[in-house]
């Protein structure tokens, strides 16, 4: 029988199918961080459990993580005890742990496929809604909550129903100044914030298959926005170059072994799909959001669109609108924003500092916006210094801080205040989600940097 | 963690009829630091309750005591967004044991069934007629019964039947989780991962 890259990856990983209930499933590779896992271990001890395969767990702190001066204690109570928490767990149950301080630590999507952890085929979970980033593997990966967490220490496997299947087809060339972020953005503005809801999202088609990895990530990452559990990308030889000699990549013949079998790992021409959308490239343009979803998303040239265009209520959407102080029929370009945030687990790879880069090159930074640049890892951090990007944004008036999540969910220092705009590389721009009463437009780095040099909305492709 | 066990709940209810209430909405990331599983109803909703002085906001439906109940309502595409369970924790710790909506979020109803709260999927136009029928009558109860899987506004008597897999209905009736199965059948799972090679 035919089978999509999905039904290949999730038919091999379960153990016991459940008559009218959820397939029992397993997990290859499980990531935790410090804020949805401390009950996960409370909930192990309680029952005196332990966890079964230590080695398929891998730790990392990054969610309240402070940006600056992490050489010194954390300040803030609560986070320091989390982080202690995590330390703590990691330590009596045997689990790598990455935490502050550490070469290796960073945002867990971002640290994960850099040292090869991330595989195509495999069955990722995490705390953490954004896991869908390491679909762009070939991967089947996605977000759970803390009861699944203690359920993947215990036994490495949770219950899940297999989710219904959806492709997503755009084919043809990105315009300039077209990224993969404007790519994930204008499909969730197609689809809304609910259109993907139970289904697991295959992307196909030249665009995803000319995308680098970063860029792949960047998309499959998105995926959660337009409800889907999760999304992925058929791994190929972009794939395979990008994780060889990673350091937790497979070596010599293993290696050899593994890629052959991951060259099976892609749609069956027959296959059938729930159900099948497709898009064309052309029709893509820079994206920005004006609202309090990332459904709520338009080319950046556009007008915000009438309340009565859009599907779904009426007075949701203005509530929304006037949360973020815009009306109806307003043209984005031009309105004033106060911070630019560039990083996260969607854009804090070193892609997205490039990108950033080629636009503030030899021009300074608007002198009315805080920009808080974030990388990823210390390995993005270090790749900025050597590709000399470093230099770029110093010239141009920004500096760069230590890598974590940061102002995507503000759970450290860095939030926006309320009532300020924030051009935002992240991943969402609901209510408060970047600080109480901020308002946030998601945008691609090279919208953010646009931004952050001229004060306003700009179109990117004016000054590329 | 364990919950009591769900069989028939009848209740008033709170309504919210606002569509894609995200996770971020029921508790934001700020109240995300604990290391324990308390509390965290205080803060349900924490922004559109309070003000930035922690006063109440009086036009928020939980302010008002007209509405109450064991029982939320709310629009459509509820607890979209980040995969906290403390979301589900908080309308928990806050009292209610069932949420109702035309269209949940993935993460958020798994996390709801893995934590006792009861997510109850309803058509359109039934969520239109509990939105109306508190609204006339504040006072009016729902009734949802796990077994016969069925909801019903006990003053106009109108009902709907909903779904949710066996397996978790099961586990719910009788309040136990998936730790308890999975921990059932490990050798299975043992001899399953001495197959792979990675």
């Amino acid at each position: 029988m035919s089978k999509t890259l999905f039904d290949k990856v999730w038919d091999s990983h379960v153990v016991r199918k459940i008559e009218g209930g959820p397939d029992v499933f397993f997990i290859d590779r499980h990531f935790i961080h410090e804020v949805t896992s401390p009950v996960a271990f409370l909930g192990l001890k309680s029952r005196g459990l332990t966890v079964l395969y230590p080695e398929r767990t891998f730790a990392t702190a990054d969610h309240n993580t402070p940006t600056i001066n992490q050489h010194l204690p954390v300040e803030d109570p609560l986070s320091a005890n989390q982080l202690k928490a995590l330390e703590d767990n990691s330590k009596e149950y045997g689990i790598s742990h990455w935490g502050l301080g550490n070469k290796k630590n960073g945002i867990v999507h971002v640290v994960g496929p850099e040292n090869g952890i991330t595989f195509p085929g495999a069955t990722i979970v995490c705390g953490d809604s954004h896991t869908s980033t390491h679909g762009a593997f070939g991967a089947i990966a996605f977000g759970i909550g803390t009861s699944e967490v203690e359920m993947v220490l215990s036994t490495q496997c949770i219950m899940q129903p297999k989710p219904k299947k959806m492709r997503i087809n755009i084919n043809g060339q990105l315009g300039k100044g077209v990224t993969p972020k404007d790519v994930a953005l204008y499909i969730i503005s197609k689809l809304t914030t609910s259109g993907a809801t139970g289904y697991f999202v295959e992307y196909a088609g030249d665009v995803f298959e000319n995308m680098t990895m970063e860029g792949r990530m960047t998309v499959c990452n998105l995926s959660i926005e337009m409800g889907a559990r999760g999304g992925m990308i058929a791994p190929d030889e972009t794939t395979f170059a990008y994780l060889k000699d990673k350091p937790l990549s497979l070596k010599g013949d293993a290696w050899d072994t593994a890629v052959t079998h991951w060259k099976t790992l892609k749609t069956d021409a027959n296959a059938t799909f729930d159900k099948e959308l497709t898009f064309l490239a052309s029709d893509i343009e820079p994206m920005i959001t004006y609202g309090t979803n990332p459904g709520m998303g338009m080319g950046i040239s556009k007008q915000i669109p009438n309340a009565e265009a859009v599907e779904g209520g009426v007075s949701s959407y203005k509530k929304s609108l006037d949360y973020m102080g815009y009306q109806e029929n307003d043209s984005m370009i031009g309105k004033k924003i106060d911070y630019v945030f560039l990083g996260s687990c969607t854009n804090g790879r070193i892609e997205d500092f490039r990108a950033f880069a080629s636009i503030v090159k030899g021009k300074k930074k608007a002198a009315h916006v805080t920009a808080w640049l974030v990388p990823g890892s210390h390995e993005v951090e270090d790749k900025i210094k050597e590709e000399g990007l470093l230099d770029i944004i110093m010239e141009a008036g920004f500096s760069l801080r230590q890598p974590g999540c940061s102002a995507c969910l503000a759970m450290n220092d860095d939030k926006i205040p309320a009532g300020k705009y924030a051009v935002s590389t992240s991943n969402r721009n609901f209510e408060g989600r970047q600080g109480p009463g901020s308002r946030t437009l998601l945008a691609s780095p090279l919208v953010a940097a646009a931004a952050a040099i001229t004060g306003v909305v700009t179109d990117p492709r004016t000054l590329l | 963690m364990a919950y009591d066990k769900f069989t028939i709940l009848t209740s008033t209810a709170v309504p919210l009829p606002l569509e894609n209430v995200d996770t971020d909405q029921i508790i934001p990331a700020r109240f995300l630091k604990a290391t324990e599983r308390k509390g965290f109803g205080d803060n349900l909703f924490r922004d559109w309750r309070y003000n930035g002085d922690d006063s109440p906001k009086e036009s928020f439906v939980l302010n008002n005591p007209i509405y109450s109940g064991k029982i939320l309502v709310g629009g459509k595409n509820f607890g979209s967004g980040s995969s906290r369970e403390h979301a589900a924790w908080a309308i928990y710790d806050y009292g209610f044991r069932c949420v109702v909506s035309s269209f949940f979020a993935d993460i958020f109803r798994n996390n709801c069934l893995n934590v006792g709260v009861l997510p109850v999927q309803v058509s359109p136009e039934f969520s239109e007629q509990i939105f109306n029928a508190i609204y006339d009558n504040p006072k009016t109860e729902i009734e949802v019964n796990l077994s016969n899987q069925t909801i019903s506004i006990l003053s106009t008597g109108a009902q709907e039947s909903f779904e949710i897999n066996s397996y978790k209905k099961e586990n719910m009736l009788n309040g136990f989780d998936d730790i308890d199965y999975l921990q059932s059948m490990k050798e299975d799972i043992e001899s399953f991962a001495n197959g792979l090679l990675l």
